[in-house]
């Protein structure tokens, strides 16, 4: 049975991947070895744990037939011994302290990726129930649709033009949450090419399970092409366009848009805010989430 | 005028009834059966009991079992939800879209949660609280008696709310913490956070008192002799555990209020617009619901520091450090409620110190299992059923443990935040820790309240189909988050590759609910099998504290004579000394009944109802009766009764010691 | 365990009572904390969104410093002779009491009419709770001590009929301290929304 299972199990993962420990980005591959490094250092504690907890449940067992086990009623407690434990879960919560204090700083969303190539800008937004992406300086956008080259680091801002959600790739890496009246960023970057899933990783009514979208990692060739293409597409999104699109929607197909308005990002974040607080807001200070 | 009669009813009118199949069956199941109750009771003429010897009744014994049975029910209602998303995530793919609708789907995981903890965790745990505290410190009753039921009924209050949104209304559909701006008015129009708002609010206040009621019982009212490090550890755990209640419910309860204000009065507390900051939402309801987490899991780890001794007939290994490990992840469990939202976009030092605090706290959780280990080193240990849920327990919540260490590394939470691994991770903390702890309790401590123990071998099949169906249960969701799987989703496309993962999950809960089948049969078969399984010494597991030395079932009393403790284990030593001369009985005072609790349980009930449904006038005139109460009440002292020493005779010339 | 320590248990009804005051006064104690945690959470919220007028006016322009300290000075003299009626109380001075406890009802009562008025002056200007962030937090702070002021006084009204009727009885004397704990706490609490809300909101 147990080889039963097993070859099920090996048949299943050889045809899906597990992109949180298969990553197809660079922070993911960071984070992925994170995982690996934290279940090593949490193997020192578990397997001891669990090995004296089947030694001692045989050993000390009422009826065990050999009663050769020792038996001290009223033995309850060792200095030395209970030092002992207090001392090596706190040694590897120390190593462990150190290695979260370094990866905190090292991968945290907001610090930009370094790379000789110049980023690519990409704008998100969170809508009732659908992903928009709007790339600013590409003046294009699309919807339920992400595509990025390669190779480049990918500077996203993220924000919402309705509830809290949650901006997720998981074979790129971290994922950060989009608010309305402010904005997020994540920095990550595509190490493969390839088709990811992605999705609002914090419920936000009735169309959530609908806000999913492809994210298509592609070479920077195919991606310039791919702009050019979509700078040609019918649909501009202007302001009633995008008020259209904003209006909530289950299940959204994709859909895409040239001659992007531009500012209407931060437009989007302004009018949560006063009139009066519009112009002093400065929206892209690195590390202003509010 | 028949808007005007129409007003009187707020926002309450025909359409509130159920209208999808499947909260169409559960609103009619749910009154047939009480119907059903109520018939029985009619039948054999039973009401008059009823009111007398439990309604009204303000002995801690009887308010425990309350709380147990209600407990119970619950976790029948919330088994339901949760057997629904299973269906649900494993039908719901591509083309299918499984057995409910995601509107009903979102209020299902939404009250699954909110029963599991408030009504489930919350009301097992003060279940226990109340059997076993007072006898385990030597108290006759607890310091206030008429406070204590009237925690109770707010309690009952609250979970009658949560359960008539099914037949009245709908539930909220925010999920178990209901983030704004979704609970916001905008977002959530109907009444469904209202009555997540108003069923929190009173059960909250009702564990508020009880936290005080019970803190002040340990501090002023254990036996003799019994000074704090004399006290048995479950003691020492409740205490700690209702430290972090009396702490963190008054955030809950402004919390709550709060967003009911933004709600009700068009207030800008949590609103996108308008100056409000959702943000801080999340920070309140975290600084409350991380306590929360531990509020639950240290009285089962005080159950298991009874059960451990107990069974394996020796002291309790490291009671010092036991003792210092409570109070360090009381401590600790205050300044980690950030790592719910790192993915919130806080600065990296921020983060980093919250993920190290939390990752702190395996430590003392660490020390506490290796001290169960050395108590049944050198033991002579029994493994009856409460022990094979320890076993379950130490398996499972190790794991567990692991994952949440994992997770309290920022840069691996942004990773699995909000994933089913968060999922699996979570479930596997509060089932394996804190229900397979009061599972453990209640079958160990069944028979010093009942008389008779439960069945052996239905009870051991029960832990294992449970242990075995959680593996199954939740393994797959472990992975199924590091596949990119998020909580809460109503379907999903095929292509993601899920669909076998979540039907095996599904098998999992199926193998659960055959365990607890067989825990309802343990309980039938005890019943009619209970002369063979009497306990007539009071002691059945030979164990260690002060409830074993008194008779099964205890007296109203308690003690005949308050017990005098010279040490830990206070009952062990006693009964390894010489026996004590016969003493004299003297007549005991003993708090009356009241229908103080059935009122205020009424009353907050008038209150909640009238604020979800706009209903201002009756929310006024539930306040109202309310305070009247009150002010004729609180003119007298709680009115007690005599117990002769002649009736306490009697009543120990019964009892028979083995 | 002998004999002595076991009938030493018992105590005299005398020493019952005592024990019952200790426990309700401790229990009391308890309470007052959890309320303080309480208030802590609305400071807290008040001072995250004390800058959220969006647009609105803020404290500077709405709170006038004379009124609050008239506020505040009348609360003060009503802690003073509440805690002059509680030595009366000890010293079982049964009109005493009276007095004092009534002087102490009505300084209440003017200082919950003032708040009511500053309240109703401000919805009438268009500032209610509605208008910001900022309001919101400030309506409900300052209206949860008003509201915890309100529950004094009416405890305050039923226990001077009580007095009056059945004299300063164990009970009543109990529940006289609770009492004053009570209106000391809210005083103490008052000082930090003068410093915190009125004070801070001019001048910073």
């Amino acid at each position: 049975m147990v080889v039963g299972l097993l070859a099920a199990a090996v048949w299943y993962f050889h045809g899906h991947t597990v992109p949180v420990l298969e990553p197809s980005g660079t922070v993911g591959h960071k984070e992925r070895n994170l995982i690996i490094v934290g279940l090593l250092l949490a193997v020192l504690v578990v397997v001891p744990v669990y090995a004296m907890t089947i030694f001692i449940s045989l050993k000390y067992r009422e009826g065990n037939p050999k009663h050769k086990a020792k038996y001290s009623p009223d033995w309850d407690g060792d200095r030395r011994l209970e030092l002992t434990w207090w001392a090596i879960p706190g040694i590897i919560i120390l190593v462990l302290s150190v290695i979260t204090w370094n990866s905190s700083h090292a991968l945290d969303p907001f610090k930009p990726l370094v790379s000789d190539k110049p980023a690519l800008s990409i704008q998100v937004v969170s809508l009732d129930w659908k992903w928009l992406f709007i790339y600013p300086t590409q003046g294009i956008a699309s919807v339920n649709y992400l595509r990025v080259p390669v190779g480049v680091p990918l500077n996203f801002e993220v924000t919402s033009d309705s509830v809290m959600n949650s901006f997720w790739v998981p074979a790129l890496g971290s994922q950060i949450y989009a608010m309305p009246g402010m904005s997020t960023q994540v920095h990550l970057m595509a190490s493969k090419a390839g088709g990811f899933y992605g999705s609002s990783a914090n419920i936000s009514g009735a169309g959530f399970a609908g806000m999913h979208f492809t994210t298509q990692a592609v070479s920077q060739s195919q991606f310039s092409g791919w702009v050019k293409q979509r700078q040609q597409s019918p649909q501009p999104l202007s302001q009633s366009a995008y008020d259209g699109l904003a209006t909530p929607t289950l299940n959204n197909p994709v859909a895409f848009y040239s001659h992007v308005k531009p500012g209407i990002f931060d437009d989007i974040i302004l009018k949560y805010l006063p009139p009066s607080d519009r112009e002093a807001a400065n929206l892209h200070i690195p590390g202003a989430s509010i | 005028m028949i808007s005007a009669i129409a007003g009187l009813f707020g926002r309450l009118n025909g359409t509130a009834l159920p209208h999808e199949p499947v909260t169409q069956g559960g609103a009619v199941l749910m009154v047939l059966s009480l119907l059903a109750v109520a018939a029985i009771l009619t039948y054999f003429k039973r009401w008059k009991w009823l009111w007398k010897e439990w309604l009204t009744s303000v002995d801690p014994k009887k308010i425990g079992v309350m709380y147990i049975v209600i407990a119970l029910l619950m976790l029948a209602r919330g088994a339901a939800d949760a057997v629904m998303m299973r269906i649900q995530q494993a039908t719901s793919v591509g083309a299918h879209h499984g057995i409910i609708s995601s509107d009903t789907f979102q209020q299902v995981f939404s009250a699954h949660g909110t029963i599991m903890i408030f009504f489930v965790g919350m009301g097992l745990m003060f279940g226990l609280i109340n059997l076993v505290v007072p006898l385990q410190i030597g108290a006759r009753d607890v310091a206030f008696p008429t406070l204590n039921a009237i925690s109770f009924w707010l309690f009952a209050s609250g979970m009658v709310l949560v359960n008539l949104s099914l037949v009245v209304g709908e539930f909220s559909a925010a999920g178990w913490l209901a983030y704004p701006p979704l609970s916001e008015l905008k977002f959530s129009p109907g009444v469904g956070v209202d009555y997540w708002i108003w069923s929190l609010e009173v059960a909250g206040i009702g564990s508020l008192l009880s936290a005080i009621n019970f803190i002040t019982t340990i501090i002023k009212m254990r036996a003799p002799g019994m000074n704090l490090m004399k006290m048995p550890m479950f003691v020492w755990s409740v205490l700690g555990s209702l430290s972090l209640v009396a702490f963190a419910f008054p955030i809950l309860t402004v919390t709550l209020t709060l967003l009911f204000l933004d709600r009700a009065l068009g207030m800008h507390f949590f609103t996108a617009i308008g100056g409000g900051n959702p943000m801080m939402y999340v920070n309140l309801i975290w600084a409350w619901g991380h306590p929360e987490v531990y509020i639950l899991v240290l009285p089962a780890f005080g159950v298991f520091s009874e059960i451990v001794p107990a069974y394996s007939r020796k002291a309790l290994f490291g009671y010092t450090s036991m003792v210092w490990a409570i109070w360090a992840i009381v401590l600790l469990s205050f300044l980690v409620w950030l790592h719910h939202f790192f993915t919130m976009g806080a600065g990296a030092n921020v983060n980093a110190f919250f993920g190290i605090m939390t990752m702190l706290i395996a430590v003392p959780t660490g020390v506490k299992i290796f001290n169960w280990l050395f108590t049944m080193y050198r033991g002579r240990v029994h493994f009856a059923s409460p022990m094979i849920w320890f076993l379950g327990f130490v398996f499972l919540f190790t794991m567990g443990g692991v994952a949440g260490v994992l997770m309290a590394v920022p840069a691996i939470d942004f990773q699995v935040h909000n994933s089913l691994f968060l999922v699996a991770h979570f479930h596997t903390m509060i089932v394996t820790g804190v229900v397979f702890g009061f599972f453990a309790g209640i079958t160990y401590w069944f028979p010093k309240f009942v008389g008779f123990k439960l069945h052996e071998g239905l009870g051991k099949l029960a832990a294992k189909l449970w242990i075995v169906g959680f593996v199954l249960a939740f393994g797959p969701l472990y992975i199924l988050g590091l596949m990119g799987a998020t909580r809460r989703l109503d379907h999903y496309d095929p292509s993601t590759g899920w669909q076998p993962l979540f039907i095996i999950a599904g098998i999992g809960v199926a193998i659960i609910v055959a365990g607890a089948a067989v825990q309802i049969l343990q309980l039938v078969v005890s019943i009619i099998q209970r002369n063979e399984n009497l306990d007539n010494t009071g002691d059945i597991w030979n164990a260690r504290s002060l409830e074993w030395s008194t008779a099964s079932p205890p007296p109203h009393y308690n003690f005949a004579h308050v017990p005098v403790v010279q040490s830990r284990d206070a009952w062990w030593v006693q009964k390894r000394g010489k026996k004590p001369q016969s003493q004299p009985y003297h007549s005991i005072k003993a708090p009356n009944n009241t229908a103080s609790g059935v009122l205020a349980g009424a009353f907050s009930f008038v209150i909640g109802f009238g604020a979800i449904w706009h209903i201002w006038w009756l929310f006024g005139a539930g306040f109202l009766a309310t305070i009247l109460t009150v002010i004729i009440r609180s003119s007298s002292e709680d009115n007690e009764h005599t117990i002769s020493a002649k009736e306490i005779a009697a009543i120990e010339g019964q009892r028979s010691y083995a | 365990m002998n004999e002595g320590t076991a009938s030493s248990l018992r105590l005299t009804p005398k020493q019952q009572r005592r024990e019952a005051d200790d426990k309700t006064v401790f229990g009391f104690w308890l309470y007052l904390m959890t309320d303080c945690v309480l208030f802590g959470s609305l400071f807290a919220t008040f001072v995250v969104l004390r800058n959220n007028t969006f647009g609105g006016p803020g404290g500077e322009t709405l709170f006038s410093l004379n009124f609050v300290l008239a506020e505040t000075l009348i609360l003060l003299t009503s802690s003073f002779t509440c805690g002059l009626g509680i030595l009366a109380a000890r010293r079982g001075q049964k009109n005493l009491v009276l007095w004092l406890f009534g002087i102490t009802f009505l300084l209440g009562l003017a200082f919950i009419g003032l708040e009511l008025h500053e309240f109703n002056h401000l919805y009438n200007d268009g500032d209610s709770w509605r208008r910001s962030g900022f309001l919101s937090a400030f309506f409900t702070l300052v209206g949860t001590h008003g509201l915890h002021i309100s529950t004094g006084l009416l405890w305050m009204g039923t226990m001077m009929v009580r007095v009056k009727k059945a004299g300063l009885s164990r009970l009543n004397v109990r529940q006289l301290t609770m009492l004053s704990l009570f209106w000391h706490f809210l005083d103490i609490v008052w000082i930090f929304i003068f410093t915190v809300v009125y004070l801070f909101g001019v001048v910073l």
